[in-house]
């Protein structure tokens, strides 16, 4: 299972040579690589549907219990097949949208990323992994929302999904390590027969709330729904990908995926249908509010994951089988609408849905793949969304929390959504056409294809349903209770209650498209009072913490070099001192004898110190300096550290050639502050030297030598081929620190010189950068 | 700065240190040296040359960017851990010739990792005085 994500990766890496390659193409070559693993995967559909499950684990933090383990069973199967699927499709209407952009090749690859982390996401099965494979999604799709990183919109709608997500992968990442706690086991397969103690556990309402948090951000429920339709600055085959099969499922993938650990306590059924039914209708409220096609559709995608919520939410044999019927329908019926509004966008040159009309006669292909889909997102029959409609009506009768209010809400959402669906259907194709700006014609084959193939997958579903869905569905849905589920679904259930409510919804949703326009002028207020909502806090939140940053650094980094080493020494001292006066014990301290040598040296340095103070220019304080580091060296070398005397020489040879490349830079010495301001420097001056003077006793005077020395000393030569052991510990030892270390150091020195170029530059000096 | 003396004794020490800097770096494992303390005397010598002859015959002498000398020896250290792994030890396990080399002795690479620091310190330390020689006026 390791294979197909990390070919996926590779894939990621070798885009931009595959596009330098076959050019205009390239979407195409690209594609055979999600499309081939789809057919793999679909290969496996009938042992996984006879209850077969593959798994493969890897040691990875052995340490820790945390493996690279992969797990692929019924849900994981219909979400990998979703990912490479539409992932392939995406990919040639990429190079298909895209064409001739620069920027084509960094598309290709921030797609392949994402969906190596998608499809890595559904086959783990160690929280760790899945939380790795997490948290890429998010950064992946950072890049893709903010694939227009020029316009100032699109980089901030990326930060805020990215931030948003995040926070909310860090509660998961808490909540997974509760459960692991609380289960003794990281293995996701392996926490559903654990379910009992997991839930008579004190900490499994922490952990819930942890999780869901994690959730419900990532499918962006209620009250986090507001990053989604920002995220609609991305280009329409990204919002296609993120938004109708991966990105926001993977959300209710952990909902499923835990329901049998998590899932079935009163806890569960309020928090999450709650927050699902807040969604639903949130979503399908202002969808009904917008006239831009494509956040119309993003509004319906919230009320969708709503529905999605409610289902897994419920938790019984009949609602896990309309979550994945429902799951199963709106990634196809989503996806063909995305990207069918982005062939209108791409062709007629607007979304709008006010400037669009008769379009049906210009771009048949691509009207019936949007038609077709909104239908089956109305829930109308012949279309597989009928059938997940009525599954639906019938599964929330069984909600045993919260019902009567989820009864409301629904019949509510999906009419409005409906009506939406309407919008999307008619206005752009049919009617007066209304003269866009470009003239319109049917868009290239690469646009039409993923479109109409998914929506011709959405009929066919629709009227073979037991033939097509079940082999899909039946496995995904027995994967997410943690049972075998029987499912048996037909185009037509009959004469139902749940096929009244269809009906009567099905009205209403006429009589709300029809009053569409006279509508969107009543919903004026409704939509400023929704300025007022979470996107308030959240912007609220970041402006405080920018001004929290703008104010500390104002105080501890005011300019003033002088400021800046009192705040650190202070600080040093403070802390440091304080550790020093509460735990360490006083200790007598045996001095020994001081040679006349010792004693010259010391005397030398304090001349020094004291000269540097009192020194009137410049070149004076930086000799007087060089005194006290050249004495450092000799105390270094009485006291046999010959390396070290070595290096602080050298050290202090390049200081004073720095200061000679400086100096003449500098201006004169002059006294410019207040005396009570030196009186303090002065005392903080003082207060260092004593600390470090006292540090130096309390480590030397320390009762127990530390291991370390007779470890270092014996295994030097033995283990490292080497007698010098200070070296040994730099390179051999302790080289991943010395690794680092340099590491650092090279950024420093690119910092340093970026800055001393851009100060040349500024002032009109040297060469620019 | 124009000085004949500080310039014909630049003549004569510089292929002293940097030979000097050199044996630092080999002779590290075992006696006092090593691949930072090298490269700082590297660095020095170098630095002479600017002092005396001016930041075009440094860069000269140099012969490469110092940032190039920087980049290079992070990969250096990066690379002398890769070869364990293709043994399937960890990461950075010490790998020793059986047979000393005759002047440098015995090689392993540990050492390799040390000539990637004495090059990093090296560029770094030049990357700074060219970078400041450049902004004088």
């Amino acid at each position: 299972m390791l294979t197909p994500v990390l070919i996926l990766f590779m894939a990621c890496a070798l885009a931009p040579l595959v596009h330098r390659a076959t050019g205009r193409r390239a979407g195409v070559f690209l594609a055979l690589v999600p499309g081939l693993l789809f057919a793999h995967f679909a290969r496996l559909l009938e042992p996984v549907a006879s209850g077969q499950a593959y798994g493969e684990s890897l040691e990875w933090l052995p340490g820790l219990g945390i493996r690279l383990a992969f797990r692929l069973d019924g849900l994981s199967l219909l979400f990998a097949l979703l990912v490479t699927g539409i992932g392939a499709l995406v990919l040639v209407y990429g190079g298909g949208y895209l064409k001739g952009d620069p920027r084509l090749p960094r598309f290709y690859s921030a797609m392949l990323f994402f969906m190596a982390a998608m499809l890595g996401l559904v086959l783990a099965d160690d929280a760790i992994a899945l939380f790795v494979f997490w948290e890429l999604t998010s950064v992946s799709s950072y890049l893709l929302i903010g694939f227009d990183h020029e316009q100032e919109k699109a980089r901030k709608a990326a930060l805020q999904a990215l931030f948003v997500t995040g926070a909310g992968g860090l509660a998961l990442l808490a909540g997974l390590l509760l459960l692991g706690e609380v289960a003794g086991t990281l293995q996701l397969s392996a926490l559903g027969a654990q379910s009992g103690a997991i839930q008579a556990h004190a900490l499994y309402f922490p952990a819930l709330l942890l999780v869901l948090l994690g959730a419900f951000t990532k499918s962006a429920q209620f009250p986090f729904h507001f990053w989604l339709p920002g995220a609609m600055a991305a280009p329409s085959p990204v919002s296609a990908y993120l938004h109708s099969a991966t990105m926001v499922k993977a959300g209710i993938y952990l909902l499923a995926r835990l329901n049998p650990a998590l899932g079935g306590t009163d806890a569960w059924h309020y928090l999450v249908i709650l927050a699902g039914t807040a969604t639903l209708v949130t979503g399908a409220v202002l969808a009904y509010g917008q006239t831009d096609l494509k956040r119309l559709l993003a509004f319906t995608t919230l009320s969708a994951l709503g529905t999605l919520t409610v289902l897994v939410g419920i938790s019984t044999e009949l609602s896990a089988r309309a979550a994945m019927v429902f799951l199963l329908v709106h990634a196809l019926y989503k996806a063909a609408l995305f990207l069918g509004v982005g062939a209108i966008d791409h062709e007629a040159g607007t979304r709008d849905v006010r400037l669009l009309g008769g379009l049906a006669r210009a771009m048949p292909l691509t009207a019936f793949a949007v038609v077709a889909s909104a239908l089956s997102m109305a829930g109308l029959p012949p279309f597989f969304g009928f059938v997940a409609k009525e599954l639906f009506y019938e599964a929330k009768q069984e909600a045993p929390r919260a019902g009567d209010l989820l009864v409301v809400a629904s019949f509510v959402g999906s009419s409005l959504v409906a009506a939406a669906a309407g919008l999307v259907a008619w206005r752009p194709f049919f009617g007066r056409d209304r003269g866009t700006t470009k003239h319109a014609h049917e868009a290239p084959p690469a646009l039409w294809l993923g479109p109409v193939l998914l929506a011709g997958l959405g009929v066919a579903l629709g009227l073979l349903p037991d033939l097509l869905a079940v082999p899909l569905v039946q496995p995904a849905a027995s994967a997410m209770r943690g049972e075998h589920t029987d499912v048996v679904l037909r185009p037509w259930a009959g004469m139902s209650p749940a096929f009244v409510q269809s009906l009567l919804m099905l009205a209403l949703g006429g009589v709300l498209y029809a009053a569409h326009d006279r509508a969107l002028l009543r919903l004026e207020p409704l939509r400023r009072l929704a300025a007022w909502g979470p996107d308030r806090a959240y912007q609220g939140l970041m402006a405080g913490i920018v001004a929290l940053a703008k104010t500390q650094t104002r105080v501890l980094q005011n300019g003033v070099l002088g400021w800046y080493l009192l705040v650190t020494i202070g600080t040093t001292v403070a802390l440091g001192g304080y550790a020093l006066a509460t735990r360490v014990r006083p200790v007598p301290i045996g001095l020994e004898p001081v040679t006349l040598g010792e004693a010259a040296v010391a005397l030398a340095m304090v001349a020094g110190a004291v000269a540097v103070v009192r020194a009137q220019s410049l070149l004076v304080a930086v000799a007087a300096l060089g005194v006290v580091g050249y004495g450092v060296a000799v105390v270094f070398l009485l006291f046999g550290g010959p390396d070290l005397a070595l290096t602080q020489f050298a050290i202090e040879t390049l200081s004073v050639l720095l200061f000679v490349l400086v100096l003449r830079r500098l201006p004169r010495l002059r006294v410019l502050s207040p005396r009570s301001e030196r009186i303090r420097d002065g005392v903080m001056a003082g207060a260092g030297g004593v600390f470090v003077a006292a540090l130096v006793l309390a480590a030397t005077a320390a009762p127990h030598p530390t291991p370390l020395r007779d470890y270092f000393g014996a295994a030097s030569l033995a283990l490292a081929n080497g007698r010098n052991v200070v070296n040994v510990i730099l390179v051999d030892f302790r080289g991943f620190d010395t690794l680092g270390e340099i590491t650092v150091l090279a950024v420093a020195a690119l910092g340093v010189v970026a800055l001393l170029r851009l100060r040349a530059s500024a002032g009109g000096r040297g060469e620019a950068l | 700065m124009d000085s004949p003396i500080l310039r014909s004794g630049t003549r004569f020490l510089v292929p002293l240190m940097l030979l000097f800097s050199l044996f630092l770096l080999v002779r590290g494992h075992n006696e006092p040296g090593g691949g930072f303390v090298g490269g700082l005397v590297a660095a020095t010598a170098i630095a002479l040359v600017l002092l005396s002859e001016g930041l075009g015959e440094a860069r000269r002498l140099l012969r490469v960017d110092p940032l190039a000398l920087v980049a290079a020896g992070l990969l250096v250290a990066l690379a002398s851990g890769i070869p364990p792994l293709l043994r399937g030890w960890p990461y950075m396990t010490g790998l020793w010739l059986k047979v000393p080399l005759p002047v440098v002795g015995k090689v392993g690479s540990p050492v390799i990792f040390d000539v990637g620091v004495y090059l990093v310190v090296l560029g770094i330390v030049l990357a700074i005085l060219f970078a400041l020689a450049e902004e004088e006026p």
